[in-house]
């Protein structure tokens, strides 16, 4: 019973911040291992294969930014970094090289608690039912096999870049996907510099997907990172 | 009683030269009339006891023993600065160290035969300059010095001894030298000396040698020597005297004119003057008088002129650039102007003929001079031949093909004439060569001109006049004719040459103006140095034809090159160390200067009123004239306007400097007085609402724990976002604040900014009005969500919950309107400045922040190169409003697009 309560490893210096992320998690039942060096999070994540790491990116020792490198070696955890106003760059950086999300402090644990929920669901996902044929998020509704996609129920007519973009924010839904990483999967790599198509691309997608696109609901945008399709999921009962 | 009270200018004048003398080194000039009466002896022997009695500093810069045992064994004793080597052509000259001895910053230095020439490639041609220098830097110096190095006694000298000085000393440094002692010996015993072989003279110089010291040269230069230094002295006891207010002598207020020009003779003129000039006591001034014929001078008289015009400035006077048509004239009023009694000028060396035809410039300055006495000295006595340091140039081919095209106009007029008129209508054959001939002075100039002349009346003679195809004449009238047509054509010849002189100097004139105008307006529109650099150089470079460069000094007064054309700097030549001459010693420097003459580049400094600013660097090309007087004049003209602008930058870069320290000064006050009680207040509540949470032994409610959590949580994120703002500000302040732009979508923005405010505006109705087509438009998008969030806070805080806010967005011709709106109580318009103000509340208290969101917003909306503003709502509530420009012109400036995806 124990054991299936997912283990989480939480790399931070701060012990402030350590125990009020401690309590929260072990307040939500998962398990916690806390380190507070980048160093000491390499090992222990080799030693435990932990489910899901919390990594902050203002390490003492090394950059947040190598040690989701290194970490990306081997590993397949995801991966949240914890960072602050104005590591807008390591923060990019560090989800480009293979962080899954991050979360900006101060934050509030129902925020914590959502992206974890959200990361871990899709690493169950991934590594268990890749091909689902359907996904839903809210009221948009993505046909896989059918290359449909609904909203409400109404069928929308999208170009095939259209199609790949939301095809890539569903398959990371709630999870947020850099600018690059977004123009490789859609155009490809060698891309990476032609962001006005990503957002002259995004805001069709908003007319056709949204109720209002200057208030959207699900695709949202991360200013200076990337966008998230947000899932508006109630609090999951645990 | 009839005391006179010291002039206050003259004051003043004392004053600074006494302040100027006590941080200067004191010059001691051991005289002498002939080489050999023991000049450097005694000079060693004063600089020994110097050391012994007053234990100074002394180092011997350089003494000239020639071998003599005696000098020699007095230099035992004294600390010697290693001379310096130069290899001239072969040879190995040893040469005073200057900067060496700079370097060592003795209190005293010998420096011996003040008249030595440096050789080529020193930083001085002359030791004299050496000498300034090291007075100028506050070293007191001894020095030695014949009296036939003198610059005003040197064609005296000639004239006694017949042999030529060409090594000349300015009179001025000998003028304000602080003490000259004269080494005297009689003249039997420096013979005596002379044949003991205790005279250095050199081999080559035997014979000549042989001359000089003949018994009456000696005497005779004795003679010059003794009666120099009594005028020295008396000079020094006026000026004492005037110090003590003891006699009525105050300056005298003389002045003496001298006529300069590109005649050799000049330089005579110019040291006759000096020397009347420096026994009155007056000044001197150097007059040259540019009229529209002198403007087509020849490159050699150019350049003698130059000198001529350097000669004066060297001897001590001042040289002026007059213009006009009548040099007398403009000579007349000038030293009327400037209270001249005397005028000095040279004889006139044409012959008589000449002053028949036209008034000579003596005659016309004699008729209108009036009360001021003209002197009129010799111009033919033996003269030292000027050497001329520009190259001479073979003056060009349109001179021959003038003449040519001259030729062939007189065979045209007579061609036409023949078929127009035939031999009959003499007249009106005369008529057509006039035609020709004006036709050929107007194009082809003067000489071209006399040549139409003459070929005119032959071809005249020849062709038209019987006996035909001869010169021979047989009626007398014809002679007439020839007579009157060579009239006329000359008239027409020289009056054509004069307006073509006039119209030439016009322009000429109008050009300098012209660019004068150019060159100050633009300095004065140039707001930042870099453009006043840019201004600068181009301005130079097309007034003057040259290769600009641009010295500024940087923090610690090192120079820094701001401007270098091509080809200006090269990194093997010494050209800086010349800028850095001309900056530390506020003086031109390089190419056509005195100092370090053979650098390629002229080093000119940009004198400010406060001091120098900068230097600047000309590179002549070989087309252009930069020792013109009038060119001279320009650049100077030129240099003080950069200067002045360049000091104006200075100045209100420091001003802005001083205000923001003022505002930072401020800030900081403010920031504490906010930072007590805005940060205190939520702190206070959460600790208060923890500890009672904490404490124990005092049961509590679910309800009222809940309570209790709340109001901690609410306060703690009220400090965040307090934080928050002080810190944007404090990076916005401190100019950190660095903008990414990028293409972006507003609408994208506002979806983040609502997304982000999720929790505030929950329950809120928001309308968003944000057109489908907006174009994109390159901003920051942190910042502008930052600017977005921070509006929308406020719109929440200052209006009832149940209001809706709103958020709009237009595209407009040149930039984008994004607005949000509110529903509160407004902004009057009293305060629609005052908002955007730091720390500037509208509403006190409750919720409210520091008084800083508005301030960053306006921060970082200026950033981007838009404007902000609040407007009141038509039935009630504020409406901040905010712009971003459109196109091209704020990505260029920014940093490069999509840093951000790149790692």
């Amino acid at each position: 019973m124990t054991e299936s309560r997912p283990l989480i490893l939480l790399v931070e210096d701060e012990s402030q911040m350590r125990t009020f992320v401690r309590l929260a998690l072990a307040a939500h039942g998962y398990r916690v291992l806390e380190v507070a060096t980048g160093q000491e999070g390499l090992q222990q994540a080799a030693a435990h294969t932990p489910d899901l790491i919390l990594l902050d990116l203002g390490l003492p020792d090394i950059d947040g930014l190598e040690v989701t490198q290194r970490l990306r070696e081997w590993s397949l955890a995801p991966i949240i970094v914890i960072s602050a106003r104005g590591q807008e760059e390591q923060k990019v950086g560090a989800l480009d090289a293979g962080a899954d999300d991050y979360i900006t402090k101060p934050f509030g644990s129902e925020e914590l608690m959502a992206r974890i929920r959200v990361a871990l669901r899709h690493s169950a996902r991934s590594s268990q039912d890749p091909a689902s044929s359907v996904a839903t998020v809210g009221d948009i509704r993505v046909d896989f096999a059918k290359r449909l996609v609904f909203v409400a129920d109404r069928e929308v007519h999208l170009t095939p870049i259209e199609y790949k973009l939301i095809v890539a924010l569903m398959r990371h839904s709630g999870m947020v996907l850099t600018h690059k990483q977004l123009l490789d999967q859609v155009w490809g790599p060698g891309h990476a510099h032609q962001m006005q198509y990503l957002r002259v691309y995004m805001a069709q997608l908003r007319q056709k997907l949204e109720e209002n696109p200057a208030h959207p609901k699900y695709l949202v945008t991360e200013p200076g990172v990337g966008y998230r399709l947000k899932s508006r999921e109630p609090p999951a009962a645990s | 009683m009839n005391e006179r009270r010291p002039d206050p200018d003259e004051l003043v004048a004392r004053l600074r030269e006494e302040e100027k003398k006590s941080s200067r080194g004191k010059l001691t000039i051991f005289f002498g009339a002939a080489p050999g009466v023991g000049k450097t002896y005694t000079m060693l022997e004063a600089a020994r006891l110097e050391v012994e009695n007053q234990h100074r500093d002394v180092v011997v810069g350089v003494v000239e023993t020639h071998g003599r045992y005696e000098t020699g064994s007095v230099l035992i004793g004294l600390e010697l600065i290693p001379r310096r080597s130069v290899e001239h052509r072969g040879i190995r000259l040893d040469e005073f160290d200057l900067d060496a001895a700079l370097a060592r910053r003795p209190q005293l230095a010998l420096v011996d035969e003040l008249a030595h020439s440096n050789a080529p490639g020193s930083r001085h041609p002359k030791r004299w300059q050496d000498v300034v220098e090291l007075l100028d830097a506050g070293i007191d110096v001894f020095t030695t010095l014949n009296v036939q190095h003198l610059e005003s006694l040197n064609d005296v000298v000639a004239q006694i001894t017949g042999v030529v000085v060409r090594e000349t000393v300015p009179d001025a440094v000998f003028d304000r030298a602080y003490e000259v002692r004269v080494v005297d010996l009689p003249v039997d015993q420096l013979l005596e000396r002379l044949h003991e072989g205790k005279v250095y003279v050199p081999d080559q110089a035997a014979r000549a040698v042989e001359n000089f010291f003949k018994e009456g040269n000696l005497i005779a230069l004795r003679e010059l020597a003794l009666r120099r230094t009594a005028e020295s002295v008396e000079a020094k006891m006026r000026g004492y005297k005037a110090a003590h207010g003891i006699e009525e002598s105050w300056h005298t207020g003389e002045r003496v004119i001298v006529c300069i020009s590109a005649s050799p003779t000049s330089a005579r003129l110019i040291r006759a003057a000096s020397r009347m000039a420096s026994s009155l006591h007056a000044e001197l001034l150097g007059v040259y008088v540019e009229t529209p014929a002198s403007i087509r001078m020849s490159p050699d008289d150019r350049a003698r002129l130059a000198q001529n015009v350097r000669m004066v400035e060297a001897i001590g006077g001042e040289a002026v650039t007059l213009r006009g048509e009548d040099a007398a004239i403009e000579t007349v009023r000038y030293a009327r102007k400037r209270n001249a009694t005397k005028i000095v000028v040279g004889k006139p060396t044409h012959s008589r003929w000449r002053d028949i035809l036209k008034p000579s410039f003596l005659d016309d300055l004699v008729r209108k001079s009036q009360e001021i006495d003209v002197y009129v000295i010799s111009g033919s006595a033996v003269e030292r031949p000027t050497p001329l340091d520009t190259d001479r140039r073979p003056s060009g081919e349109l001179e021959v093909s003038g003449y040519v095209a001259g030729t062939a106009v007189v065979a045209a007029s007579a061609v036409l004439s023949w078929f127009l008129f035939g031999r009959s209508q003499l007249a009106d054959v005369v008529m057509v060569f006039l035609l020709g001939i004006v036709v050929v002075s107007m194009r082809f100039g003067y000489g071209p001109s006399l040549l139409a002349v003459l070929l005119s009346v032959l071809t005249f003679d020849f062709v038209f006049i019987p006996p035909y195809m001869s010169f021979a004449v047989t009626d007398f009238s014809h002679i007439v004719t020839f007579v009157v047509m060579l009239f006329v054509a000359l008239v027409i010849s020289n009056l054509t040459k004069r307006i073509r002189e006039q119209a030439d100097s016009a322009r000429g004139r109008e050009r300098r103006t012209a660019s004068l105008y150019a060159v100050s307006r633009e300095l004065g529109l140039a707001t930042s140095r870099e453009s006043l650099v840019d201004v600068a150089a181009r301005h130079v470079r097309e007034l003057f034809g040259v290769k600009v460069a641009l010295l500024l000094p940087k923090g610690d007064r090192a120079l820094e090159i701001v401007h270098a054309d091509d080809d200006t700097f090269r990194a093997d030549d010494k050209d800086l160390g010349v800028a850095e001459w001309a900056w530390q010693n506020q003086r031109a420097a390089g190419n056509g200067t005195d100092t370090l003459p053979l650098a390629r580049g002229r080093f000119v400094p940009l004198l400010g009123s406060r001091g120098p600013v900068g230097v600047l660097g000309l590179y002549p090309s070989p087309e252009s004239r930069l020792d013109d007087p009038d060119e001279r004049q320009l650049l100077h003209t030129i240099a003080g306007l950069i200067g002045l602008a360049l000091e104006r930058t200075e100045l209100a870069a420091e001003a802005r400097r001083a205000s923001l320290r003022v505002e930072t000064e401020q800030l900081r006050n403010a920031l504490l007085s906010s930072v007590s009680h805005d940060l205190r207040t939520p702190l206070g509540v959460v600790t208060g609402a923890t500890s009672a949470l904490l404490e124990e032994g005092v049961p509590k409610s679910a309800e009222t724990r809940r309570e209790l959590l709340k109001t901690a949580h609410e306060e703690s994120l009220r400090l965040t976002r307090l934080v928050r703002n002080l810190l944007d500000m404090t990076r916005l302040e401190a100019g950190a604040l660095k903008v990414h732009t990028d293409l972006q979508s507003v609408e994208e923005i506002i979806g983040a900014a609502l997304d982000r405010l999720d929790d505030r505006l929950r329950g809120r109705e928001v309308r968003t009005d944000v057109p489908a087509d907006l174009p994109l438009v390159p901003f920051d998008a942190i910042l502008i969500e930052q600017v977005l969030i921070n509006l929308l806070e406020n719109a929440t805080k200052y209006s009832p919950p149940d209001s809706p806010l709103e958020v709009s967005a237009r595209a407009h011709a040149t930039s984008l309107e994004i607005a949000v709106s509110d529903r509160g109580p407004g902004i009057s318009k009293e305060n629609a400045e005052r908002v955007f103000e730091k720390f500037y509340r509208v509403h006190e208290g409750e919720g409210g922040g520091a008084g800083l969101g508005l301030t960053i917003c306006r921060g970082i909306v200026a950033a981007h190169g838009g404007n902000i503003w609040v407007e009141e709502r038509e039935g009630g509530g504020a409406s901040f409003h905010f712009t971003l420009p459109r196109g091209s012109k704020a990505q260029e400036s920014t940093a490069p697009a999509e840093r951000r995806i790149h790692d």
